[in-house]
């Protein structure tokens, strides 16, 4: 039997022509780094109980059904990160992301993202919600004067520390501790160290291994107490006596004196293992960012703290010392922030935008924040009922200071993760660290983009 | 000179040979002149390099020779060094020693133990990559670790495996991965010593180690070249190391193909990568020169 071709192109086309109504449902596919019962089991929760069937049934009713797919990413940011520079190199990825603020830049500039308005045209300029959303959280998710994403919300980093261990070491007022100087903290590990000598009773996040947790939850927190930024009127500081009072004082925590547990900052999980410690009691003074009170050790989580409303305290971080941090401040804090970016390449701008909005509404963020309070990009979304985020976001966002949004940024930050990997390693002394930073710094940005602060001081 | 006769012409020749071909240029030769040509570029995954790259000349390659930082940890003089210690000890003095006294212990001797050893160890050579590293992840780990439970057992104190002695640690695993092929290789090299040989040197009254040094090895040796240069290479350019310590604590394991990984996948700075992927192919066409004109003599000799 011989089958004429264009016969059997005909009988082709009509069965495409039929199958098209069955397949007319649009499909979306939206990623984060959240794993349900894992990290950021919130956000799965909340897109896969709220989200997702209400935004289907919305569609529906307007006659224009979609399908929502989550994937769960359960690796790094810094692998996630990697993910998404391949996938949208190639033009492909998800059509929603979570996004992390300080990749906007690069991102961006790159040409792997897209403004949103470029993306999903007027329906984002004439969006109700920008006018719920203060201009500098929208400028956590732009770059350049346009916006890339929604962001969240925003987050304060502080130290977390265990006052049952601080009672059991006779530290003073453990229910209400509050160090003043770099030297305070130093003095507090110290005795607990003495009390309990298997522990190591701080722990500032230092290392490659650590990501970005190095440099806003390890490294800013320092240098901004010495008074001085990464970046500075336009340039980006190469050597200075700030950056060599951070490095010795990392080199005097997890070197000279172990108050701190070096293998955590150079092994490959150590960001996790340094949870563990805390929750174990081994760590008593941790910096993080309110995340690590919000997701990392809520109860039922893998770092759960028992009776955590009991034993975990909160301190503000103190500057090297009075009046020596950032503008003249006697605390310092920084913030970041992320969010959902548009997939440039999505092949339904229009429904993938629907979505963005949709999981921006007010009434999304008003059911996230049943599922994991925190402080909300909406001005019309209240903190709910929570001590400890009213709070720190009282006390501390006035602080704040955010990182720059320039696209050497992420490039600059790895190398401050190397140059604390460096001196906590011990295999740098912290000038030689510093003069290594310096070298590689200009061969990013160029020395005209640079400042050396020490050269200037002596000149 | 004898003219020369071919089954086909040359034109029908050519044809078969267009396939392979094609494939050859598309999948090897392009690729290689891309690499060469970004690695003369600015080149980026992301940040204005991704749209804009544009020709930086020798810049990145002076960059990896920089005198002032060639040698620092992370830099690419000190991961040729670590990759020169990785491929001395793990391959040259690891796989083959080891391999070679393994296949000479069993030479001529059938026993439950040789056929338990032999399996062993080329079970540990088929083997995925992945797991195997998460078992040697899992066995050197310094809280957990099989390892050093068994050294505790024995009263002895623990060891900080990936920490403390990582190069040790990567030289130890790439023994046990890849000792098995060269032990195959130097197994069928002693199987084709003609049994005599060594039945005259029992009758005269040589030990074993003479028989060893003036019988066996010089038969063997164009096998104990080849096998040198192919596990130079192959442990020049493995990357399962980096499944076990991802090259750290601080780069002290940072071999060249995880440097180059890091640079071009991490930081996505294709241009500083491919010239470090160029360099690298450089050296493997050194080797493999090497190994080549070995060959040849070897074929004229005979």
């Amino acid at each position: 039997m011989s089958v004429h071709p264009k016969k059997l192109l005909l009988a082709l086309g009509a069965l495409v022509a039929f199958a098209i109504p069955a397949f007319a449902q649009t499909a979306l596919t939206i990623t984060c780094r959240c794993v349900a019962g894992g990290v950021n089991d919130a956000e799965v929760q909340w897109l896969q109980n709220y989200v997702i069937p209400n935004f289907e049934k919305a569609m529906a009713d307007k006659g224009t059904p979609v399908k929502v797919t989550l994937n769960q990413f359960g690796g790094s940011d810094e692998a996630l990160k990697q993910q998404y520079a391949l996938d949208l190199s190639v033009k492909k990825g998800y059509d929603v992301m979570a996004f992390d603020g300080f990749w906007i830049p690069e991102f961006a500039s790159g040409g792997l993202l897209k403004p949103l308005e470029t993306v999903a045209g007027s329906a984002v300029t004439n969006w109700d919600g920008w006018s719920h959303i203060s201009q500098g959280i929208q400028d956590i998710m732009a770059y350049d004067g346009q916006r890339y994403g929604i962001a969240n919300g925003t987050d304060v980093r502080m130290i977390f520390y265990r006052k049952d261990i601080f009672q059991e070491a006779g530290v003073p007022n453990a229910d209400s501790w509050q160090p003043t100087s770099w030297q305070d903290i130093v003095n507090t590990a110290e005795m607990i160290k003495k009390a309990l000598p298997n522990s190591y009773p701080l722990q500032i996040d230092a290392g490659t291994n650590m990501g970005e947790a190095t440099t806003l939850q390890g490294y800013y927190m320092l240098i901004l107490g010495t008074g001085e930024q990464p970046f500075m009127n336009g340039k980006w500081v190469i050597r200075s006596q700030g950056i060599l009072d951070t490095l010795n004082f990392y080199k005097k925590i997890y070197v000279d004196t172990k108050l701190g547990d070096q293998r955590v900052q150079l092994v490959k999980d150590g960001r996790n293992q340094s949870f563990a410690n805390f929750r174990d009691g081994i760590t008593s003074m941790l910096v993080e960012s309110d995340w690590f009170y919000r997701s990392v050790t809520k109860p039922g989580s893998e770092f759960a703290v028992k009776n955590r409303d009991q034993v975990m305290g909160w301190a503000k971080m103190p500057a090297e010392k009075p009046g020596m941090g950032i503008r003249g401040q006697d605390f310092v804090t920084a913030s970041g922030g992320t969010g959902w970016v548009l997939n440039p390449n999505t092949a339904h701008p229009a429904e993938a935008w629907d979505l963005l909005a949709f999981m921006n509404s007010k009434a999304a963020r008003d059911d996230f924040e049943t599922y994991q309070p925190t402080i909300s990009a909406r001005d019309d979304v209240p903190v709910p009922n929570n001590p400890f985020l009213t709070t720190t976001a009282k006390i501390l966002l006035p602080l704040t200071v955010s990182r720059p949004n320039n696209d050497a940024y992420a490039k600059v930050s790895e190398q401050i993760q190397l140059m604390t990997e460096n001196v906590v390693s011990g295999q740098m002394s912290p000038q030689q660290a510093m003069d290594a930073y310096a070298a590689a710094v200009t061969q990013i940005v160029g020395v005209q983009n640079t400042v050396d602060l020490l050269k200037s001081a002596s000149n | 000179m004898p003219e020369r006769r071919t089954i086909l012409p040359l034109r029908t020749g050519l044809l078969f040979l267009a396939p392979a071909a094609i494939f050859v240029v598309a999948f090897i030769v392009l690729p290689f002149f891309w690499v060469a040509v970004v690695s003369f570029t600015n080149r980026s995954l992301t940040g204005p390099g991704a749209l804009h790259p544009h020709f930086v000349g020798l810049t990145n390659y002076l960059q990896l020779f920089a005198p002032r930082t060639f040698l620092q940890p992370g830099q690419f003089g000190s991961s040729l060094l670590i990759t020169g210690q990785f491929v001395l000890f793990s391959a040259l003095i690891g796989q083959a020693v080891l391999g070679l006294v393994l296949a000479w212990l069993f030479y001529r001797r059938e026993s439950w133990v040789k056929q338990t050893v032999q399996t062993l160890a080329i079970v540990a050579w088929i083997i995925p990559d992945v797991v195997v590293a998460f078992a040697w992840s899992a066995f050197l780990d310094y809280g957990q670790g099989t390892l050093n439970h068994i050294l505790t057992g024995l009263g002895l104190p623990r060891v900080d495996w990936l920490l403390g002695v990582p190069m040790l640690s990567i030289i130890l695993f790439n023994t046990w991965r890849g000792t098995a092929f060269s032990m195959l290789l130097f197994s069928s090299a002693l199987g084709s010593i003609p049994p005599s040989h060594l039945e005259t040197a029992d009758v005269t009254g040589a030990n074993a180690w003479q028989k060893l040094r003036d019988i066996i090895l010089p038969l063997i040796r164009t096998h104990i070249v080849t096998d040198l240069i192919l596990i130079t290479l192959w442990t020049f350019n493995t990357f399962t190391p980096f499944l076990i310590t991802g090259g750290g604590p601080a780069f002290r394991t940072e071999v060249v193909s995880i440097l180059t990984y890091r640079i071009a996948f991490k930081y996505f700075n294709f241009g500083s990568g491919s010239a470090i992927g160029m360099i690298m192919m450089l050296i493997n066409l050194a080797f493999a020169l090497v190994y080549l004109s070995l060959l040849r003599r070897r074929e004229a000799t005979r």
